[in-house]
């Protein structure tokens, strides 16, 4: 490609300026701000602030509470992303074979995508409601006592099976193209070196989708950490209780409901840590490791 | 190596097209068949049903001795050749070509030894360690050979090969295909397009035209006796003139009026059709048939001359010594030049 030659350094700038401002303003701004503030114990009646040097982070480390919602995040965040992406690409693989009805079968897989997250939520509260559930009623049949939003695994059950369920169509469409990108006659060689299907899966077509499964893997840890954030609230409805809940929504809780915005600052930070690990994993060694042509 | 037999075999795709015709094909143990059409006219679709890719609708398949209509691909002791190569572009090349064997359960020493003894053979050992990515498009048509061979099968499938090679390669890879496929005897069944290749390469030829088998026979055979103007016309370049006319069952005349004299005449009488080879013709200026050239195309070798034979095209390929210009001039044909069509179905008379 040929360089756009530019006179001066000036227009290229002004160019980028709305772009930098809004990453500044939107972003920058507030992580510095978050980074400053966890180094700050503020008054809880909003009569200035103490600066308490890293006491924020320390706290962190010993709170029981902080604690056991990282476990529960690290626990969540596992099986959301194992399981949304296994039964995506059973399903994915699936209908990959379908021949007659594909494109409808296809759609309705979809369809989830389309939900707001704390529609769907919404809906997971409805089918483990106490009273009127579905899923409830019939945990019930089977004898057993479901308690949403009393019981804590009981809860954390409802809240995993939701973002599971929410994330499946994303993970399916790009398993199903990842699918489809494969050449048939790769395929087809491969039916003819070997008799068994399951092993011709693990050998071939598993190892090419392997840049679809890293980049969604790294997707929906994501989406796990971050962006089941809507899904949470609709179920522990700002009460924390004895509720399970994720380091996210627990930055929400601490910092508005309790009021403590240093800590809640703190743990944001640890949180942006996370995203540039994440970041850094997916650049350094995925990338590099997974693409063959 | 084993024979093998088509007996009525048919295809047709859920979607109803009759993609293949029933047909009848005997390939003795050894053989190297050509299928041969133009595109679509189902050489694929016959070839993928042998390999077992494309489910038979009707007939029978015998390779050796064994019914195969319902074996598995991988259990039918085949190896295929794809055109776009179809290697593993996760695996080496040595990966590639053994992981036919490892699947069979052979001992990882037994697998290196093979792959080893076919890399030799197809000059890759310097390639082993690479992935098909890091070859040109002729190493890695290669390695779907080293692929095929390693797995010493009872049947070669070839699908357009070296349709993705350029000329020069395309000329040298089929010579080395043709010298590998003696030198092991294995049986093989080998689709294109092209005519050249399939007159080069085959020990017998199949013509397919529309899912059905227009003829069956040695290059000389497809050639010098074309079953249809279908053959005639696709079989050899530039292609057999064919001209309308009509027969009395003494003597054939072309339309135009011009009559062929002492070239015979099929014993059908009224419309038919005639064909004439361009090669089979020698300007004589006491020849008996007027005509008149309107183009000379110089191709090197040859010559080719364009122009109307009792008021139809007709073409005319001469040794490049011979002169020529355009205008009239006469021509003599050489003896079994002419060629007796059926006028509807273009069957030999
Ligand atoms: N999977 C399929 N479903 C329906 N029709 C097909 C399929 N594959 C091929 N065909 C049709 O069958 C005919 C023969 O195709 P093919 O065997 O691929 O031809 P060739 O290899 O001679 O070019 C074509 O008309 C093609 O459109
Ligand atoms: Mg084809």
């Amino acid at each position: 490609m040929k360089r756009a030659a530019f006179g001066q350094i000036g227009f290229p700038i002004l160019l980028l300026i709305p772009q930098l401002v809004i990453i500044a303003i939107f972003f920058y701004w507030p992580a510095g701000y978050a980074i400053q503030s966890s180094f700050y114990l503020q008054d809880p009646f909003g009569f200035g602030s103490t600066y308490v040097g890293v006491d924020n982070y320390t706290r962190l480390t010993t709170s029981r509470t902080y604690l056991s919602s990282f476990w529960f995040t690290v626990i969540f965040t596992t099986l959301v992303t194992f399981f949304s992406l296994a039964i995506a690409l059973l399903l994915a693989v699936k209908a990959d074979k379908v021949i007659r009805g594909a494109k409808t079968y296809r759609t309705l897989l979809m369809w989830v995508y389309a939900i707001a997250p704390p529609v769907a939520g919404l809906m997971g509260v409805m089918l483990f409601d106490q009273s009127r559930g579905n899923i409830t009623q019939l945990l019930s049949t089977f004898g057993y006592d479901y308690r949403l939003g009393v019981n804590y695994w009981d809860t954390a059950a409802a809240m995993i099976t939701v973002s599971i369920w929410k994330q499946i169509p994303v993970n399916f469409i790009f398993f199903l193209s990842g699918l489809q990108a494969i050449p048939r006659s790769v395929r087809e060689a491969a039916m003819i070196d070997n008799a068994s299907g399951t092993s011709r899966f693990w050998d071939i077509t598993f190892p090419l989708l392997a840049p679809t499964g890293f980049f969604l893997l790294i997707i929906n840890i994501t989406y796990a950490l971050f962006d089941t954030f809507g899904i949470v609230d609709t179920i522990v409805k700002g009460e924390p209780g004895n509720n399970p809940m994720t380091l996210v929504y627990r930055v929400f809780v601490d910092g508005f409901r309790g009021g403590d915005l240093g800590g809640s600052s703190a743990q944001s930070v640890v949180l942006m840590v996370l995203v540039l690990i994440l970041t850094v994993v997916q650049f350094r060694f995925l990338e590099r490791r997974i693409h063959y042509t | 190596m084993a024979k093998v037999k088509l007996d009525g075999v048919r295809k047709v795709y859920p979607n109803g097209v009759e993609a293949v015709e029933p047909c009848h094909v005997d390939i003795p143990d050894g053989e190297l068949v050509v299928l041969v059409g133009p595109s679509g006219c189902g050489k694929s679709t016959l070839l993928r049903m042998v390999a077992g890719l494309e489910e038979i609708t009707d007939g029978t398949l015998h390779i050796g001795d064994t019914v195969m209509n319902d074996v598995e691909p991988a259990n039918r002791n085949i190896a295929m050749v794809f055109q776009n190569y179809a290697l593993y572009p996760h695996m080496t090349v040595a990966k590639n070509m053994g992981y036919g064997l490892k699947n069979r359960g052979l001992p990882k020493t037994e697998i290196a030894q093979k792959v080893a003894e076919a890399a030799k053979m197809l000059n890759l050992e310097d390639y082993l360690n690479r992935r098909p990515s890091q070859l040109s498009g002729g190493q890695r048509q290669r390695v779907a050979m080293g692929r095929a061979i390693v797995r010493s099968p009872e049947l070669f499938l070839f699908d357009e090969p070296l349709s993705n090679l350029d000329a020069k390669l395309r000329n040298q890879m089929r010579i080395e295909i043709r010298a590998l496929q003696q030198r092991l005897g294995v049986t093989a069944m080998y689709v294109t397009h092209d005519q050249v290749e399939a007159m080069t390469l085959a020990d017998r030829i199949i013509v397919l035209n529309a899912g059905r088998i227009e003829q069956i026979g040695t290059p000389a055979e497809i050639y010098s006796q074309p079953a249809s103007t279908f053959v005639a016309s696709f079989m050899g370049a530039p292609p057999m003139n064919i001209f309308t006319g009509t027969s009395d069952g003494q003597q054939a005349t072309l339309d135009g009026g011009l009559s062929l004299n002492g070239a015979g005449a099929p014993s059908q009488t009224g419309k038919i059709q005639i064909g004439i080879r361009p090669e089979d013709v020698a300007l004589d200026p006491s020849g008996p048939l007027p005509f008149e050239v309107d183009i000379v195309e110089e191709l090197g070798a040859h010559r080719l001359l364009h122009g109307q034979l009792s008021g139809q095209p007709f073409s005319v390929s001469l040794n490049k010594d011979e002169p020529a210009s355009t205008g009239p001039t006469k021509i003599a044909l050489k003896p079994g030049a002419v060629h007796f069509f059926d006028a509807e179905a273009g069957r030999r008379l």
